[in-house]
C-alpha cells in the first residue's frame, strides 16, 4: 500500500529551517490498521499530510499503491486525494454552511460522478455511518460524533483502499470516539488500511500496529506496543 | 463537466452563503446606483440648460441696424445704419463661413382673423432658411416656406403653436385660412411646441411667419428688422460677426471699430460661457463619480476580504477533496461574475425606479434625468473588476498551495 524511503520533510519559518521529518523509512502492507503515537511536535501530522498528498515531501521516494506520487503535478495529486485516499481532520474540516448531504457529495462532484448515482452513493455513505435521518443537518446543527461520522462518510465517499485519521477522537468525548473507533474497526475488517494518529492509550493498542515518532524519525518501529 | 459542477456549486453556495452572497452584491448594487443617479441628474441637468438655450436656435446671432457714434471720412456721427434685403443676399455670398442667414422683416401689430377669433400678432417676414436656424420645426402634416412661396409670392402663413390653437382651437389648423390684415392666407404649417428660455421681441409660439417677398407686398417695408445668421459651431460667430461689419462699413461708410454702427446680439456668447460652465460641472460629476467609485471599490475590497479566511479554508477542504485548481478558481470567477452582474443590474433596476418616481415638477428646474447606459456598464465592470481582482489573488494563492497550508492559513 505505501512505500516511504528517506522522506524528509524542512519547512523553513523565516531563517530558521525546522526538520519536521528526517528520513522515514516506512512500508504499509494492504488492510493494516496501524496508530502513529508520539509526542507533539514530533512529526506525526506532517507525515500524515504527506501520506494523504495533502503535503509534498521535501525528498524522499513515496510510493502509493505501487506508484511514486511524491513528484506528480498539483492536478494529479488532487486526483489521488479524491480516489485513493479518505483523510479525517481532528477538526472535522465539513463545510459550515453545508449540509451533510452537501459536505458528503463533494468529493463526488470533483470525481464528476452523474447526479442519480451520485445521490444513491451519498444515502448509503450516510446510512453507512448511521447519519440516514440527518442528511439536511448542517455542521452547526451536529454533535462532534456526528460531524466525524459526517466526514468519514465523506472520506469514504471515492471507495479510497486507504483511510487516514489525523486524531480523529481528539475533540469528542469518550463516548463520540469509541463509536467513531468502532466504524473505523468495521473499515479494517472490510479490507481498508487505516492508519489513526492517536495521543489515547487504548486507542494505540487497539490497533494492530503502532508506530512511534519522535523528532521526525521512526522511533520504534514494526509490531511493537507501547504500554 | 466542470462548468456543470461549478454551476450546481454555485447555486448551493450561493444559498447557503447568504451573508457573503448579500454583501457582495450589495456592494456592487450601491457602488451602481449611486453613480448611475449622480450621472443622470447631472446629465439631465445639462440637457436640460442646453435645450433650453437652444429654444431660439443653434449658433446664432441676431443683428439690429443702429446709428453711427463718430465721424467717418467727414461724415457726421449719428447716422443710421440699415441693411436691406439685397444686402443680407450679398453677405450670404460672400461671406463663407455663413451656414444659413435670413432677413427678419417685422410687422409687430397685425391682425390674424378667423371665423372664431382675432389676435393682434406678430408676423415676421422670413427666408425659408430662418425656420430651422431658430429651431422652429413644422408639427407633422405642416412645412415651413420654401423657395417656392418666395419666388410666387404666395399667401401663405406658418403659425406658432399657441397662436394656432387661440386661431383655430384643437382642430388642424394646416390648410385653413386666415386672414392677415384681411388678405386671405393659406397656413402651412404649425411649429411644433418647444422649449424657449430666451426671444427677441416675443416667443415663437405666438408668432406668424410669411415670405419676406409676400411680406412686402402687404407691407411697403425697405428695411429688415433685424438679421439672423447662424455659424457652423458656437467659435467662428467672431468671424462672422467681423466680416459682416466689414461689409457694412465699407457700404455704408461708417467706422469699422465703431461698435454702435450695428447692434449685435451673439447667442454663442452665452452658449460658449454656458458650454464652459459644463465643461467644469461635468469634470466635477466625474470627479465625484470616480470617488464614488473608489468607495464602491473599497467596499467590494473589504468584503472580499472579510470572507477571505472563509474561503481560503473552503478552499483548502475543497482542495483536500480532490478538487483541482483549475475548478476552484472557475467557480471562483463564476461567482464573482454572476453576483457582479446580478449586483449591477439590481443596481440599474433600483435606479431606474429612482429616476421614475423622482416628481416631475422639479425637472422645469433640472430637467429629466437619463440613464447613461454606457456609464452605468463602465461602473459596473470597474466594480466587478474590483471584486474580481481583490479576491482573485487570495483565491489564487489559496489554490496553489498544498491544501494542509490552506487549511491552516488562519
Amino acid at each position: 500500500m505505501i512505500n516511504m524511503s528517506q522522506i524528509t520533510k524542512v519547512y523553513n519559518t523565516g531563517n530558521v529551517a525546522f526538520e519536521a521529518l528526517r528520513g522515514i523509512d516506512l512500508d504499509v502492507a494492504d488492510n493494516e490498521y496501524i496508530a502513529i503515537v508520539g509526542p507533539s511536535g514530533s512529526g506525526k501530522s506532517t507525515l500524515m499530510n504527506l501520506m494523504g498528498c495533502l503535503d509534498t515531501p521535501s525528498s524522499g521516494k513515496y510510493e502509493l499503491e505501487g506508484h511514486r506520487v511524491d513528484a506528480l503535478t498539483a492536478n494529479q495529486l488532487a486526483e489521488i486525494r479524491n480516489t485513493k485516499v479518505g483523510f479525517v481532520f481532528q477538526a472535522f474540516n465539513l463545510l459550515p454552511y453545508a449540509s451533510a448531504y452537501e459536505n458528503v457529495e463533494l468529493p463526488l462532484l470533483f470525481a464528476g460522478m452523474r447526479a442519480r448515482e451520485r445521490r444513491m452513493r451519498v444515502m448509503e455513505l450516510l446510512n453507512r455511518v448511521g447519519l440516514g435521518d440527518k442528511i439536511a443537518n448542517k455542521p452547526t446543527e451536529m454533535s462532534g460524533g456526528e460531524m466525524q461520522r459526517t466526514a468519514i462518510a465523506r472520506a469514504l465517499a471515492n471507495r479510497p483502499k486507504l483511510i487516514l485519521a489525523d486524531e480523529p477522537t481528539g475533540n469528542l468525548d469518550t463516548k463520540s470516539g469509541a463509536e467513531i473507533i468502532r466504524i473505523f474497526d468495521e473499515l479494517w475488517e472490510t479490507g481498508h488500511t487505516v492508519i489513526v494518529i492517536t495521543h489515547d492509550i487504548n486507542i494505540a493498542n487497539h490497533c494492530k500496529r503502532v508506530i512511534k515518532l519522535k523528532d521526525g524519525m521512526i522511533f520504534n518501529g514494526i509490531g511493537a506496543r507501547v504500554n | 463537466m466542470i462548468s456543470l459542477m461549478s454551476f450546481k456549486q454555485f447555486f448551493r453556495d450561493i444559498r447557503n452563503q447568504k451573508m457573503r452572497t448579500l454583501m457582495t452584491t450589495f456592494g456592487i448594487l450601491w457602488g451602481t446606483v449611486a453613480i448611475i443617479l449622480l450621472m443622470a441628474f447631472g446629465d439631465g441637468i445639462r440637457q436640460e440648460q442646453i435645450k433650453e438655450m437652444r429654444g431660439l436656435g443653434e449658433d446664432i446671432a441676431i443683428i439690429w441696424g443702429g446709428m453711427t457714434s463718430r465721424p467717418w471720412q467727414g461724415l457726421p456721427r449719428g447716422r443710421r445704419v440699415r441693411f436691406t434685403e439685397e444686402d443680407v443676399a450679398a453677405m450670404k455670398s460672400t461671406i463663407k463661413s455663413i451656414v444659413r442667414i435670413s432677413p427678419e422683416f417685422t410687422g409687430w401689430s397685425v391682425r390674424l382673423k378667423t371665423r372664431d377669433a382675432v389676435k393682434q400678432t406678430r408676423v415676421s417676414g422670413v427666408w425659408p432658411e430662418f425656420g430651422e436656424m431658430r429651431n422652429i420645426i413644422p408639427a407633422p402634416g405642416g412645412r415651413f416656406i420654401n423657395a417656392l412661396d418666395m419666388a410666387e409670392k404666395r399667401r401663405v402663413i406658418f403659425l406658432g403653436d399657441r397662436r394656432a390653437r387661440e386661431l383655430f382651437g384643437t382642430t388642424d389648423a394646416v390648410g385653413k385660412t386666415v386672414l392677415v390684415d384681411n388678405i386671405p392666407f393659406t397656413v402651412i404649417g404649425v411649429m411644433q411646441s418647444k422649449e424657449q428660455n430666451s426671444s427677441y421681441g416675443g416667443r415663437d409660439d405666438r408668432q406668424g411667419y410669411i415670405p419676406t417677398t409676400t411680406f412686402k407686398t402687404i407691407r411697403s417695408y425697405r428695411y429688415p428688422n433685424n438679421i439672423i445668421v447662424q455659424s457652423p459651431n458656437p467659435y467662428s460667430m467672431e468671424v462672422i460677426k467681423d466680416a459682416i461689419n466689414s461689409y457694412m462699413s465699407k457700404k455704408y461708410a461708417y467706422d469699422p471699430e465703431d461698435t454702435e454702427a450695428l447692434s449685435i446680439w451673439d447667442t454663442t456668447e452665452g452658449f460658449r460661457f454656458i458650454m464652459n460652465f459644463f465643461r467644469a460641472f461635468t469634470a466635477f460629476l466625474i470627479g465625484i463619480g470616480c470617488m464614488t467609485l473608489i468607495t464602491g471599490g473599497i467596499g467590494v475590497t473589504n468584503i472580499m476580504n472579510v470572507v477571505l479566511e472563509e474561503r481560503t479554508k473552503e478552499i483548502g477542504i475543497k482542495m483536500a477533496l480532490g478538487a483541482k485548481k483549475s475548478v476552484i478558481m472557475f467557480q471562483f470567477m463564476l461567482e464573482t461574475l454572476i453576483l457582479t452582474a446580478i449586483g449591477g443590474a439590481l443596481g440599474l433596476g433600483l435606479a431606474a425606479l429612482i429616476i421614475k418616481v423622482f416628481p416631475s415638477s422639479f425637472e422645469d428646474f433640472i430637467g429629466h434625468p437619463m440613464i447613461n447606459l454606457e456609464g452605468a456598464v463602465f461602473a459596473v465592470a470597474v466594480l466587478g473588476i474590483v471584486a474580481l481582482v481583490s479576491g482573485y489573488f487570495p483565491a489564487r494563492r489559496a489554490a496553489s498551495l498544498e491544501p494542509v497550508k490552506a487549511l491552516k492559513l488562519f
